[in-house]
């Protein structure tokens, strides 16, 4: 269950480090969260990315290091105990995770529905107007009906994104959001997540491979009334950078951590490459 | 060879853990007796087909083979019995478990495994729902429940088929004969061994099925390698569990 945002980081990795064999998952991790941060996730495919976000809701067990979610510790839980922290936290999985048996409403509905069990009582009435509700915030009620094999990837990502937030999580974790869909598409999910965060104030944890993910985050707001994603400047710039930051990671290891800025500025070869030029920067 | 019995103990210690997590969730809730109704769909009512037509066959072959065997002797009269107490003891658990084996452990696996390819089981547990509680166990109580079932079909027909070929085809026994040496053939040692077998065979194809599945790695091929696993792992189980049974039963 979520703490009390004033008694500390939402989340918490103290010296966490995994082994698969002889390589290094996870090493020596140490890094906080707080309510409506951001942390941008960038490093080479095998560094460790994915397994961070899963250690984070104890979907992989790490071997040394405590990582503390919501005020409880998830590396002394037993799987059984970690069912009801999980489902606090939103999760998007690399390619929305939908079950393919369910409809598009059915899978966002899932989390509702499985709350229902425990101790928040949802009404099936309710439970419809909450999925629409999700549904609509990412631009799909239509697709209410149909299954995840019908609909395209870009939108089974944003149906993730839907059923991820659907319980209005404080904290969404994000597994490449963008990969794999064209620029326009990756826009738009980028433009929903920063849209999620702006709206409800969640903090998110996002891996992705593109640096324009990262830029849309840490520059750009979301506009309610105008409801379209807006270049922020002056005092709130550096209020969004502050809390926007960015990690790189290298076999298993945090070798970045800082602002954008601090990231374009890096001299360091592994970390430039996750930095592109201006020319290429998302509009 | 050292570090192969190692894998073979660690599986065996897994598949253990598996199981004892899956008969620990019957006691615990929730309960998904949707899913298990659904699987008692898929696994009994859809191997129905299949399996009245084997267990069909079985009983046509064995009548034929053994009208000519008991002939030597003159005694073409015992056929049903014959017939029966090798369908209901041996080969109708059997040669079910065996087809439903090739039908739905495989298909248990490869559905699992693509779940947890395309992370499906990660979300399951990252939206707090147990994939043992909701996948295995559903599947498990399903194919415990419906192999018993589907082994008296394939008994019944098997003997019906006997029946066929000893009465109207080959006139070596009449009907109101063929039904009373049948009846009278059995007793209750083999009427037990004839619904427990397939209860155990049930467990295992379900438990192998599931295991494969949830073990998978690498993608699509993947899927592939758990299903034969799989396949060939539940068949190897029936066969092995089979003859400790039999010398259980004999024993008695």
């Amino acid at each position: 269950m979520p703490n009390d945002p004033a008694s500390g980081p939402m989340l918490e990795f103290d010296k966490v480090s995994l082994r698969y064999g002889d390589s290094w998952a996870l090493r020596d991790i140490s890094l906080t969260l707080n309510p409506g941060e951001t942390r941008i996730i960038f490093g080479a495919a095998g560094s460790g990315k994915t397994t961070l976000l899963k250690a984070v809701i104890g979907l992989v067990e790490v071997d040394e290091g405590r990582i503390r979610l919501f005020g409880q510790e998830v590396t002394s839980l037993r799987e059984s105990q970690l069912f009801g922290l999980r489902s606090s936290a939103g999760v998007l999985f690399q390619e929305g995770g939908l079950f393919d048996s369910l409809s598009v409403g059915e899978n966002v509905q899932y989390p509702l529905l499985n709350r229902q069990r425990g101790d928040t009582e949802v009404s099936p009435e309710e439970a419809e107007k909450r999925v629409r509700e999700a549904l609509r915030f990412v631009e799909l009620e239509q697709t209410f009906d149909k299954f995840p094999a019908e609909i395209s990837g870009g939108m089974r990502r944003r149906v993730g994104i839907a059923r991820a937030i659907v319980t209005e999580p404080p904290l969404v974790l994000y597994d490449s959001p963008t990969a794999g869909l064209d620029p326009i598409t990756a826009n738009l999910i980028m433009a929903l997540v920063a849209k999620e965060r702006d709206v409800r104030n969640s903090a998110s944890l996002i891996v992705t491979h593109r640096y324009q993910d990262g830029e849309i985050m840490s520059d750009f707001r979301y506009d309610p009334e105008q409801e379209e994603l807006l270049r922020v400047e002056g005092a709130a710039h550096s209020r969004k950078r502050d809390r926007t930051k960015f990690i790189v990671m290298k076999e298993g290891q945090i070798v970045f951590f800082g602002t954008r800025q601090d990231l374009e500025k890096s001299t360091d070869e592994y970390v430039k490459r996750f930095v592109r030029h201006e020319e290429n920067h998302a509009q | 060879m050292l570090d192969f019995l190692k894998t073979l103990v660690a599986s065996f210690q897994d598949f253990l853990f598996l199981a004892g997590r899956s008969f620990l969730n019957l006691v615990r809730r929730p309960h998904y007796y949707d899913d298990v109704s659904l699987q008692m769909d898929i696994i009994g009512v859809g191997s129905l087909p299949i399996v009245a037509l084997t267990g069909g066959f079985s009983g046509m072959i064995i009548a034929l083979q053994m009208a000519r065997a008991l002939n030597t002797y003159g005694a073409s009269s015992q056929v049903g019995a014959i017939v029966t107490l090798t369908l209901v003891r041996e080969l109708g658990p059997v040669l079910t478990a065996l087809l439903v084996a090739g039908r739905n452990a495989s298909g248990i696996a490869s559905e699992l495994g693509s779940m947890k390819v395309t992370e499906q089981i990660d979300a399951m547990r990252a939206l707090g729902t147990d994939p043992v509680q909701k996948l295995v166990t559903p599947r498990l109580t399903a194919t415990a429940l419906m192999l018993p079932c589907l082994t008296v079909v394939a008994d019944v027909i098997g003997m019906i088929g006997a029946y066929l070929i000893a009465v109207p085809l080959l006139h070596i026994i009449d009907s109101g004969g063929y039904w009373a040496t049948s009846w009278r053939a059995l007793v209750m040692n083999d009427l037990a061994q004839g619904l427990i077998k397939p209860f155990i065979f049930g467990m295992i194809i379900a438990l192998v099925g599931c295991y494969y599945g949830l073990r998978t790695t690498g993608g699509t091929q993947g899927v592939g390698h758990s299903t034969t696993q799989a396949v060939v792992s539940a068949s190897i189980w029936i066969f092995f569990v089979a003859l400790l049974m039999d010398k259980i039963f004999v024993g008695l």
